[in-house]
């Protein structure tokens, strides 16, 4: 009787799994495991009842031990058996075995065989290959004591019947069970995966129902109860302009859900300071983000974003300045633009990708100001372009100084001289000249024009900056302050800044070679001006220097002052004249603006309270007084002070593109000439891996690194330079309501 | 090209960044985004023009000519105008 050649569908069992419940499937397990037993034992345990009469046993019955068989034919003869059959787990057979021998002392038979194939168990999941035991004993308390063991080794035992023909019949029993079962988990699994498929293809859609919800009731949250209990009543903040839109969406809201009373939306006075609504496109919300990052603007303050598109940019591009190296970022901007709508590129996960994507604008435009300012200082990776000729002639300074091959040889440098005639014809007509890329003194000349260029530059940047001042004097009807403040500061900007442009400007013009020698040094000038000294060996630079000097100097001087005490006492007087008049509540209303302007002088980040200063009791005057001055000290002393700090502050524009110059011109020379030095073919390939480093180094640390590095620096000149003239920053974004996925989360 | 010092080209850039910062604005089409256009027009010409302006200015009158290596020179002699 050959048990092996039977086919179970073990298959389909492990694959349903524990999800399908363990009700069916362990039941299965169970029936499958009592069928095992049911199938090995039969032979065994009917060779064991007929053992006394079938002389024969034979050898190639794997069961049975040959003590057992004959002990059969005792035993049967004289006393009835008992069987006893089950599972046991492989690990504890030999152990289990050890104990049944000692305890029962040999007065029962025990065989184990191992399933053919594993089966999983129930309780942990392993496929395991169970061992098969029944046990034939004699005696009530044998078969007790066999029982207990059994259940301290865990295992499963299963009914024995004695006949063989109960135990065919249960074999089949369980067989159609088995297949029963098999039945029910094939067809549960097939409506499982109906239901999972379509499921998937819901669940998006669900997935952003529930968020909606969620948002929904998170903004309900915020809303109070009215005394009816019935109605939900909200404070919000609205545009003046989208009044009428909110009307029209919560009549047609109404109208929609179809409920008998209207929502309606009401005016109502407040003293608090509204929050910031700036309405941006994608082009201008990477720049109005990157002037809010500093600090969102006060409530209806001039916004410096219209303009930081332009000037930010620039001032990065003069720090960056290199035709290459800004047309590589011009196009990887463009590309990044032309295919802003792609979803790939929309919602890619990694948050480094995301920030330059989100400034795909800002970097678009930045490479654009690059390319222009790598044509003014004719740098092209490195290299000058000669569009123009060149202004130098060296051909005519040879012809004149006798250059002849044998003087070349002994002189390893040479100067040419403008004051030669013919030497240098004029300016270059667009940047610099390309014969300085080739010049040894080459950083003599170009220190001295960039940092002339920062200078210039910066005091440009910040006069401009004052002048947004203007803008909110203006708005917030602060006219006082047009001339006891912005005119001070002007004055003091322009006298003694001011001034400076004009002695570089005014140099550059007058001053040639001819008197090089003798050329004034506009530093020592500008020293000997605050110090009323003067130095000999500096030849002024213009007749009646010192006068004018002295003039500007004074004048500069005596604005401070003003500044300082200008708008207190302005303040104080009008104060004093209203309270002659009428007991006014005109002017702490006025002191609200005045006190939340007076923020200008601080350059880091107001708080809130700071803004929600309204509503001073009429009697703190005398405290507001010195609360007045004291900010308007502090105004004054950072903006005078400021001044001078921050024009010198401008000199990075000087420094950082210097640096990105001489790393270029590095990564040439050590880089990328060398692979021009075999003129071969096999030069030729070597060309190839040479480049490849070239590129990704002017990739890795030229624009990356340096280009994080001029980025950084043109925001730090935004908000510190530039923003300290003006901006308050001291406002609270508008955060409407929006189903817009946050690209965020 | 004749080397007319200063006037070709500044008249060349004056009138150029003129036209963008001055005559440009005007033409923008009208629409939300007219204010910001030109707000942008201006600045750039401010700026590119002032940049451009300092680099000719320095360069006016050198005070000092640039030194060259022998190999630049004789290089230079022959293939430079």
């Amino acid at each position: 009787m050959s048990y092996r050649g039977m086919a179970w569908p073990w298959g389909s069992w492990e694959s349903c799994g524990r999800r399908l419940g363990d009700g069916p499937w362990s039941n299965k397990v169970a029936m499958g495991q009592e069928s095992w037993v049911r199938l090995g034992g039969g032979p065994w345990g009917s060779g064991v009842a007929m053992g006394h009469r079938c002389g024969r046993r034979s050898g190639e019955e794997p069961w049975g031990r040959g003590l057992a068989m004959g002990q059969g034919q005792e035993w049967n003869r004289a006393r009835p058996h008992s069987f006893v059959a089950g599972v046991i787990h492989p690990w504890r057979v030999s152990a289990f075995e050890r104990l049944l021998w000692r305890a029962c002392r040999g007065y029962l038979v025990a065989s184990f065989v191992e399933m053919p194939e594993p089966m999983e168990d129930p309780a942990t999941g392993e496929t395991i290959t169970w061992v098969i035991f029944l046990i034939s004993y004699w005696g009530e308390q044998i078969g007790q004591k066999i029982r207990k063991i059994s259940d301290c080794f865990h295992c499963q035992v299963y009914p024995y019947p004695e006949s063989e023909a109960s135990r065919e019949e249960t074999m089949n029993g369980l067989h159609s069970q088995i297949q029963d079962l098999s039945l029910v988990l094939e067809e549960t699994e097939q409506y499982l995966a109906q239901v999972l498929d379509k499921v998937a293809v819901a669940l998006p859609t669900w997935r952003v129902q529930v968020q909606k919800m969620k948002a929904i009731y998170l903004v309900l949250n915020q809303c109070s109860f009215d005394v009816t209990q019935k109605c939900l009543i909200a404070e919000v903040w609205c545009p003046v302009r989208d009044l009428t839109q909110v009307q029209d969406a919560l009549r047609q809201g109404s109208y929609k859900s179809g409920s008998s009373v209207e929502c309606f939306v009401q005016r109502i006075p407040t003293s608090e300071s509204p929050p910031t609504l700036i309405r941006t496109n994608k082009f201008t919300a990477g720049f109005q983000s990157i002037v809010d990052a500093y600090g969102v603007a006060s409530y209806q303050e001039v916004n410096p974003a219209p303009y930081a598109i332009i000037t930010f940019p620039f001032i990065f591009a003069i720090m960056f300045g290199d035709v290459g190296h800004g047309l590589l970022m011009f196009l990887f901007a463009l590309w990044m633009v032309v295919y802003e709508n792609s979803p790939s590129l929309r919602q890619a996960s990694n948050e480094i990708w995301q920030t330059f994507f989100e400034g795909r604008y800002l970097i678009l435009l930045m490479g654009a100001f690059s390319i222009y300012t790598g044509f003014i200082y004719n740098e092209c990776f490195s290299k000058a372009t000669v569009i123009f000729p060149s202004a130098w002639s060296v051909a005519t300074m040879a012809n004149h100084s006798s250059w002849s091959s044998a003087y070349l040889a002994t002189h390893p440098t040479l100067t040419l001289d403008p004051n030669v005639t013919g030497v240098f014809r004029g300016p270059y007509p667009f940047g610099i000249d390309p014969i300085w890329s080739l010049a040894t003194n080459h950083l003599n000349f170009l220190n001295s024009f960039k940092m002339k260029m920062s200078v210039v530059l910066g005091i440009v940047h910040m006069g401009f900056g004052v002048l947004l001042g203007v803008f909110n004097h203006v708005h917030f009807q602060q006219r006082h302050r047009l001339v006891l403040e912005f005119l001070p500061e002007m004055v003091f900007l322009l006298a003694l800044f001011g001034y400076l442009v004009f002695l570089i400007f005014y140099k550059w013009i007058t001053f040639s070679a001819a008197d090089s020698l003798v050329a004034p040094s506009i530093l020592i000038h500008f020293i000997d001006m605050f110090l009323f000294t003067s130095n000999a060996g500096n030849l002024p630079l213009y007749r009646g220097q010192v006068a004018v000097q002295t003039v500007l100097v004074v004048l500069a001087l005596a604005s401070v002052p003003v500044l300082l005490l200008g708008t207190p006492l302005y303040l104080c007087c009008r104060r004093r004249a209203t309270k002659t008049g009428h007991h006014g509540q005109v002017a702490t209303e006025e002191q609200e603006p005045l006190l939340e302007g007076q923020e200008a002088g601080n350059s880091v980040n107001t708080t809130k309270e700071d803004v929600e200063s309204g509503g001073h009791s009429p009697d703190a005057e005398h405290l507001d007084f010195a609360e007045i001055f004291m900010h308007q000290a502090i105004h004054t002393i950072e903006y005078c002070l400021g001044c001078v700090s921050n024009t010198a502050s401008y000199l990075r524009l000087w420094a950082l593109s210097l640096a990105h110059a001489q790393l270029s011109e590095v990564l040439w020379t050590m880089v990328m000439r060398n692979g021009f030095v075999g003129l071969s073919y096999v030069g030729g390939v070597v060309l190839v891996p040479v480049f490849a480093a070239f590129a990704v180094l002017t990739v890795a640390i030229l624009l990356v690194m340096e280009g994080l590095s001029a980025f950084l620096h043109a925001l730090r000149l935004h908000w510190v330079e530039f923003q300290n003239k003006f901006y308050v920053g001291a406002g609270y974004k508008l955060c409407p309501f929006a189903f817009a996925v946050d690209t965020g989360e | 090209m004749a080397y007319g010092g200063l006037t070709v080209p500044i008249i060349v850039m004056s009138v150029f960044w003129g036209l963008v910062g001055g005559v440009l604005p005007w033409l923008v089409p009208k629409g939300p985004n007219r204010g910001v256009i030109n707000t942008m027009l201006v600045t750039c010409a401010v700026c590119c023009y002032l940049f451009w302006l300092i680099a000719i200015l320095a360069q006016l009158n050198p005070l000092f000519g640039p030194q060259l290596s022998n190999e630049t020179i004789w290089y230079l002699k022959y293939d430079w105008p």
